[in-house]
């Protein structure tokens, strides 16, 4: 959608408590996405408020601290952190217009988000194997919500990052796909603060409960 | 093969569903077949279908709410008169149909007439009054309806294939659970509103950035039209609840489907969880509902008064109120389940003081009115209807937030006279309001003024005379939704509410009609300047219907009322003035992502419920599939040429000029 | 070098996600590595306290928090770049009503449940009843 027909000049601020007119793109994409994050947040404070409230529900079975194995969490944490930081280095590639830069570090961005899924599927394989699956209490359930809810986000945010790695590599840095980007980096970090909710609360306060 | 799919799900054995159903096949194979006759098939697709215009995808959104208005409402004629029969008697319709029937009224009208109809008219209006070409993500607006489309259909089928949930339209444990609900019922409800959920937030995301961040040059938020500061506290809101929505109803899945204990009567599960998180999604979707039909009504009385609205500041603050004070009173949907005084109270409180801006909004539409030169026409009859009818339901309400008072009424017809009265009174006054206000915009001529007047009236009366009997049988002790019973001090007053719901029939039946008329007497009818209502904001600057890229040169805007000041300006002048300059327009290219998205989304849908699991995945990767097509794609503009716009505008002024001239010679 | 604000002046509002690209490249890894220690360091101590007997433990709980909104706040500034600069403002109204939203739905919904668990039977009681 165009506004090429107005004035060029301080778009989308109120540069002297006068409206400029239509925001550039790139920020109306970004806010956009914004606000579909924030969505996002207050899903997952559905899931972390059941969580809360049926935490005790373990129903003679299994509790937090019986089943958490705090060195893997560590490990799964310090993976997602660094992907972050990863995808940080591929949006300065981006804005650089840095192909191979950009293609490396999204890479290694892939790479440490599908090492945190792969350990945490054998965490949930084992749970399950271990007759602690999600059906065994309410607890369980609830854990393995919310877990697995920020889990199947990270797989998403995989198979957007591969998307837009393929289409970097056919047609470049064209403007809405550096829209896109800038998306996927919101998307992606947004990912790891609620990672930080999650690890605290459920792991941490949970095993020392 | 086909999962839990088999012929006996279709009710061959009952006559209503088989009848009704038939006749709606019928009636969508006889369109379509109309459509192909007359090659009608290619205009709708390339102008509709895959239409990514605000001004199109909002007509379509009003369609859809429309007839779902006519299903809901089967609904309730079915109820009405089930409960006048059922006197000492089983009526017609046994346990299991009418609490389907039941169930599936509540969620239609809420999820399919109301929330459509409202979304469809800010889709509409707002970029028009904003002074901008369309909303901040056009094709995510076209896939946002189509979803939307994909529930109500799937809700739909449910009457043909399989059943409905019987548990009333907000599925409370355990009764909804596998145990008590083994049935596909409450599947097709879950899947329905988890897409058409989807739906709902893209439209709530698309119309809170495009009131933030697009607007013509000197459209500062004080100076916005109020329907548009009406459309943000409701985006806002609606980002914001629908999300708990979203996750309340996905638990409810996973008990369902994987056995999981959220809500649960063994292993821990809590069902007053359910209710805790749906109603702190359930308020603000009310306010979600009634804040547009604010906005609406702002709109409509200060045009019909030829006064600006009265205190618009207070208004503003009012509206932002509400939106905050929306999500603080949640409780008052559960008082009596158990949570103590202290905690009744405090949300008692809340409920009260969110009637507040209310009160301060009913003062201001007043005062608008007062000194102003009013003019009776159909939108400003609803519009004083509304006002009556909401603020006797707005007053039962507060009567209702006493938590003592509500131990006595919860879950009794008090509370169904409540809801209709502030949803009908509010919400679909508003909605007829500005359906009647704006359809000359979207359509180019107007609806015709004497059928509307009297369905106005049908609608109002029939409205009072169906639902203050109710406030009556809540009162002398009669609980919702019941399929027989033996009072006899009920059944006088079922029968007038019937009677009242025969009479809304007949404005049903009258708004037909008027379309129909309307549509054949379009040329008396015509609106040729663009402004049938000597209108105030800038939706009435452009021509009737507008052209795709609505203004040919985006307005400038220095105060308030920004149409009014350009008329003001304009009658000072002489006409024609100079042309503007005008310059290739680029607008967003058609797109049948939205459809085609929708498309797999119903067949997942379907398949979910009847758990078809390669279906499933097959739609899965339609949908995934369609996603990546839809980013490949190189070309997402078609630029209409200058001189195309300079045709367009000036026969737009021509007419204008002609307005403007009988005017000052009258 | 730009960012895509080729198309803006200063002082007009930036998407967030974005910075100002004054500094280059060199500047703005620097940014994201400062983030990247902080939070590392941050989540470090994490679970080094939830594991440790070398603090009171009643303040266990309350400090995890505040580490957590501490990590938090370290990815918005370094990684989201979001900012109380004037060009942000937006962002920031838009983050805060989000955050006042989730408290709500948390805070309220344990205070209920707390209330309502605290005054009604306990399901598997009333479902030893119903036997």
């Amino acid at each position: 959608m165009s506004t090429v027909a107005l004035t060029e000049a301080h778009h989308g601020s109120a540069v002297g408590r006068e409206w400029s007119g239509a925001a550039p793109k790139r920020i109306v994409t970004g806010y956009g996405f914004w606000i579909f994050i924030l969505s996002d947040m207050v899903m997952f404070s559905a899931f972390f408020a059941t969580y809360a409230v049926l935490q005790g529900q373990t129903a003679g079975g299994p509790t937090g601290h019986d089943l958490f194995d705090l060195r893997n969490v560590a490990i799964e944490t310090a993976f997602l952190l660094a992907s972050s930081f990863t995808c940080g280095l591929a949006s300065i590639a981006a804005d650089t217009r840095n192909k191979s830069g950009f293609q490396t570090a999204m890479a290694v961005t892939c790479a440490f988000g599908l090492g945190f899924l792969f350990l945490e599927g054998r965490e949930f394989a084992s749970l399950v194997i271990g007759g602690a699956g999600p059906s065994r209490s309410a607890f369980l359930s609830a854990f393995f919500t919310l877990v697995g809810c920020h889990g199947l986000h990270v797989s998403a945010g995989i198979l957007w990052l591969l998307t837009i790695m393929a289409q970097v590599f056919t047609k470049g840095f064209r403007s809405d796909i550096r829209r896109r980007i800038l998306c996927f980096a919101l998307f992606w970090h947004a990912l790891d603060i609620i990672w930080i909710a999650v690890f605290t609360v459920v792991y941490l306060l949970g095993s020392a409960a | 093969m086909l999962g839990k799919l088999t012929w006996a799900a279709i009710p061959f054995d009952q006559p209503i569903p088989m009848v009704a159903s038939g006749v709606v096949v019928l009636a969508i194979l006889s369109v379509l077949g109309w459509g192909v006759i007359r090659g009608h098939l290619p205009y709708l697709w390339q102008e509709w279908i895959t239409s990514v215009d605000h001004k199109r995808i909002g007509v379509m959104y009003a369609l859809l709410a429309m007839v779902m208005l006519l299903r809901g409402f089967a609904d309730a004629i079915m109820m009405r008169a089930q409960q006048s029969l059922a006197f000492h008697s089983q009526g017609f319709l046994p346990p299991e149909h009418y609490d389907q029937i039941f169930s599936a009224h509540g969620t239609i009208m809420i999820f399919f007439v109301a929330m459509p109809f409202m979304i469809g008219l800010m889709n509409f209006v707002v970029p028009l009054q904003l002074g901008v070409r369309d909303v901040a993500f056009p094709t995510l607006n076209s896939v946002g309806f189509w979803l939307t489309a994909t529930g109500a259909l799937l809700v739909n089928i449910s009457l043909v294939i399989g059943e409905f949930a019987r548990t009333g339209w907000l599925p409370y444990p355990p009764l909804s659970e596998l145990a008590y609900s083994p049935g596909v019922g409450v599947d097709y409800y879950l899947w329905s509103l988890e897409i058409s959920g989807v739906g709902t937030l893209v439209a709530g995301i698309n119309l809170v950035t495009t009131v933030l961040k697009i607007r013509t040059k000197g459209m500062n938020y004080l100076r916005m039209p109020m329907f548009c500061w009406t459309t943000l506290a409701t985006n806002l809101l609606i980002v914001a609840a629908f999300p708990i929505l979203t996750a309340t109803l996905a638990m409810l899945l996973l008990d369902r489907y994987l056995g999981f204990h959220f809500f649960t009567n063994e292993a821990g599960g809590n069902m007053m969880m359910f209710m805790n998180l749906i109603w702190a999604w359930g308020h603000p979707e009310v306010y979600i509902l009634v804040l547009p039909a604010f906005g609406i009504f702002s709109e409509v009385i200060s045009t019909f008064s030829g006064k600006p609205l009265f205190g618009y500041r207070s208004m503003v603050l009012a509206t932002m109120a509400i939106c905050i004070l929306s999500f603080l009173v949640w409780l008052h949907h559960f008082f009596t389940m158990g949570a103590g005084a202290d905690v009744n109270a405090i949300f008692g409180i809340a409920t009260m003081i969110i009637a507040v801006p209310t009160g301060v909004k009913v003062f201001n539409w007043l005062f608008t009115m007062y000194g102003g030169k009013v003019r009776f026409q159909q939108p400003l009859l609803w519009s004083l209807g509304f006002m009556v009818t909401f603020i006797i339901g707005g007053m039962t309400g507060v009567l209702m937030a006493v938590p003592p008072a509500n131990f006595l009424l919860h879950n009794s017809l008090f509370l169904i006279a409540h809801f209709h009265n502030v949803l009908i009174g509010g919400m679909l006054f508003g909605a007829f309001a500005g359906y009647t206000y704006w359809f000359p915009k979207a359509f180019g001529f107007k609806l015709h003024e004497g059928l509307g007047k009297a369905a106005f009236w049908c609608w109002l009366v029939g409205f009072y005379v169906a639902f203050m009997p109710l406030y009556v049988l809540g009162l002398l002790g009669m609980t919702r939704r019941m399929q027989h019973y033996d009072l006899p001090q009920w059944h006088p007053w079922l029968i007038v509410a019937a009677c009242g719901a025969a009479l809304i029939m007949c404005g049903i039946a009258l708004q037909i009609v008027q379309l129909v008329v309307s549509i054949r007497q379009r040329a008396k009818l015509r609106d040729c300047s663009g402004d049938p209502w000597d209108g105030r904001s800038l939706e009435w600057a452009t021509a009737s219907p507008p052209p795709a890229f609505n203004f040919a040169v985006l307005p400038e805007v220095s105060g308030e009322d920004a149409y009014w000041a350009l008329k003001q300006r304009a009658a000072g002048r002489s006409w024609p003035d100079e042309e503007p300059r005008y310059r290739d327009i680029e607008i967003p290219r058609n797109s049948a992502t939205g459809f085609v998205c929708a498309f797999f989304a119903t067949i997942m849908g379907f398949a979910l419920i009847w758990q078809i699991w390669w279906m499933v995945a097959a739609g899965a990767i339609g949908a995934f599939a369609t996603f990546v097509v839809f980013a490949w794609r190189d070309h997402d503009e078609d630029t209409i040429p200058a001189d195309e716009v300079a045709r367009l505008d000036r026969s737009n002024r021509t007419q204008r000029h002609a307005m403007l001239t009988r005017e000052a010679a009258e | 070098m730009s960012n895509g604000l080729e198309e803006a002046d200063n002082a007009v509002d930036l998407a967030p996600g974005d910075e100002h690209a004054e500094g280059g490249v060199g500047l703005r890894v620097i940014g994201y590595l400062t983030g990247l220690g902080l939070a590392i360091l941050l989540t470090a101590t994490s679970f080094f306290i939830a594991g440790t007997d070398l603090v009171w433990q009643p303040s266990i709980p309350v400090a995890l928090v505040v580490l957590a909104i501490a990590q938090m706040g370290v990815h918005l500034v370094f990684f989201l770049h979001i900012t109380t600069g004037p060009d942000n403002t937006n962002n920031v109204l838009a983050l805060a009503f989000g955050v006042l939203i989730v408290l709500l739905v948390m805070c309220g919904s344990l205070w209920i449940m707390a209330n309502l668990n605290h005054n009604m039977m306990p399901m598997d009681q009333l479902m030893q009843m119903q036997r």
